[in-house]
């Protein structure tokens, strides 16, 4: 009796090492992430507007069908990359994942207080090596670092109703990534 | 032989309990950190790098990409606020107030988070194209058949389950109170 229970015990024990080593290997093992469904669609590099989510096919669920959506797929090994945004009329947010999908920055239109958003995405190896004084001089440059070499980069522009749906495509599309020349 | 029964046994029990808690977390949307208000639950921190392993892995499975911490925040609801599941062959009223926001979205997916094809090709409203009475109030009706006023379509599906993007607003990992953040009740009116 006692060793059944031992056995039972074991059992659970091991069941528990089973059930969270499966949890922290899923990002690693999962072949439909949103990445992986977006390397087909978009050349790396390269600002590519998506179609608006349908009942009959969409990109990846959980679109919001409110919004135009744009990804730039980046790969950030030969060099910095530079986004700009222009902001629609009534919503615009940029959004920054790694490659298995975490957010690790997220800015809206009114937070870039400006027309256009701007920003330099870069390693953290190719932040250090900017110089300081550019650095300083251009104190409303606004860089990010992203924590893998790549990754995605969302940019959303709502339509706050379905009409104006072109206007937002318009906006996002003359959003641009690119990798920047070096100095 | 009697050990190698007994290891056996036991591997067996090890993998059934690990991979059956591994499947009942993933697929039930278990993860650290939830908002609760009503019947909707937010997790925040999935929008940033303190993600837990659950939302992690929750996300790489399905594929989505969650909203950033610093676009918004999306509540989900499978069930009204008694807790009767979303049956897209019922009807639902989802009225009151939402928390401020600068912009927010109601959508309708299935359980896999796909658009349902409907005839008027409808699958959710925006803070600006509802209809709201004098005092900002409204009244969203979720039927499969056509309603007045904000008529949100189920397609008539078993299963459905509903969105509540709120787009630069203040409600995230500090929000603790329902206070803060007043979402809509939900409410079933009926059957079939």
């Amino acid at each position: 009796m006692i060793r059944v229970l031992l056995l039972v015990l074991t059992a659970i024990l091991l069941g528990g090492i089973v059930h969270l080593s499966t949890v922290l290997a899923m990002p690693q093992a999962a072949k439909q992430d949103a990445y992986s469904r977006l390397t087909p669609l978009t050349p790396v590099n390269t600002m590519v507007p998506l179609a608006t989510p349908t009942a009959e096919a969409e990109v990846m669920p959980f679109m919001d069908p409110a919004f135009a959506t744009a990804v730039c797929r980046y790969d950030l090994s030969g060099g910095a990359l530079k986004l700009i945004a222009p902001v629609s009329q009534a919503y615009t947010s940029v959004t920054f994942y790694t490659r298995k999908s975490i957010a690790y920055y997220a800015i809206n239109d009114r937070a870039a207080g400006r027309r256009t958003i701007e920003l330099d995405l870069m390693t953290a190896e190719q932040h250090a090596e900017v110089p300081e004084e550019e650095d300083v001089t251009a104190a409303d440059r606004l860089i990010i670092e992203s924590p893998t070499t790549v990754g995605l980069i969302v940019v959303r522009a709502l339509a706050p109703e379905p009409d104006l749906m072109p206007m937002a495509r318009q906006a996002l599309a003359s959003a641009t990534c690119a990798i920047q020349p070096v100095q | 032989m009697r050990l190698l029964f007994g290891s056996c046994f036991t591997f067996l029990i090890a993998a059934a309990v690990g991979l059956g808690a591994t499947w009942l977390t993933l697929t039930h949307g278990v993860a650290f950190g939830a908002l609760t208000i009503g019947a909707w639950t937010a997790w925040p921190k999935s929008g940033s790098v303190d993600i837990d392993p659950y939302a992690r892995a929750i996300i790489a499975r399905s594929g989505e990409l969650p909203t950033g911490m610093g676009d918004g925040i999306a509540f989900y609801a499978r069930t009204d606020d008694v807790g009767n599941p979303f049956d897209g062959r019922c009807t639902f009223t989802i009225s009151g107030m939402t928390p401020t926001a600068r912009y927010w979205t109601l959508t309708l997916y299935d359980p896999e988070g796909r658009l349902v094809a409907n005839s008027i090709d409808r699958h959710g409203f925006t803070s600006e194209e509802i209809v709201r009475d004098s005092d900002g109030r409204f009244t969203i009706t979720v039927a499969p058949l056509a309603r007045p006023g904000n008529w949100l379509p189920t397609g008539g599906i078993e299963k459905f389950t509903l969105l509540w993007r709120l787009y630069d607003t203040a409600i995230g990992v500090a929000t603790r109170t329902t206070k803060e953040g007043p979402m809509p009740s939900i409410t079933r009116k009926g059957c079939g």
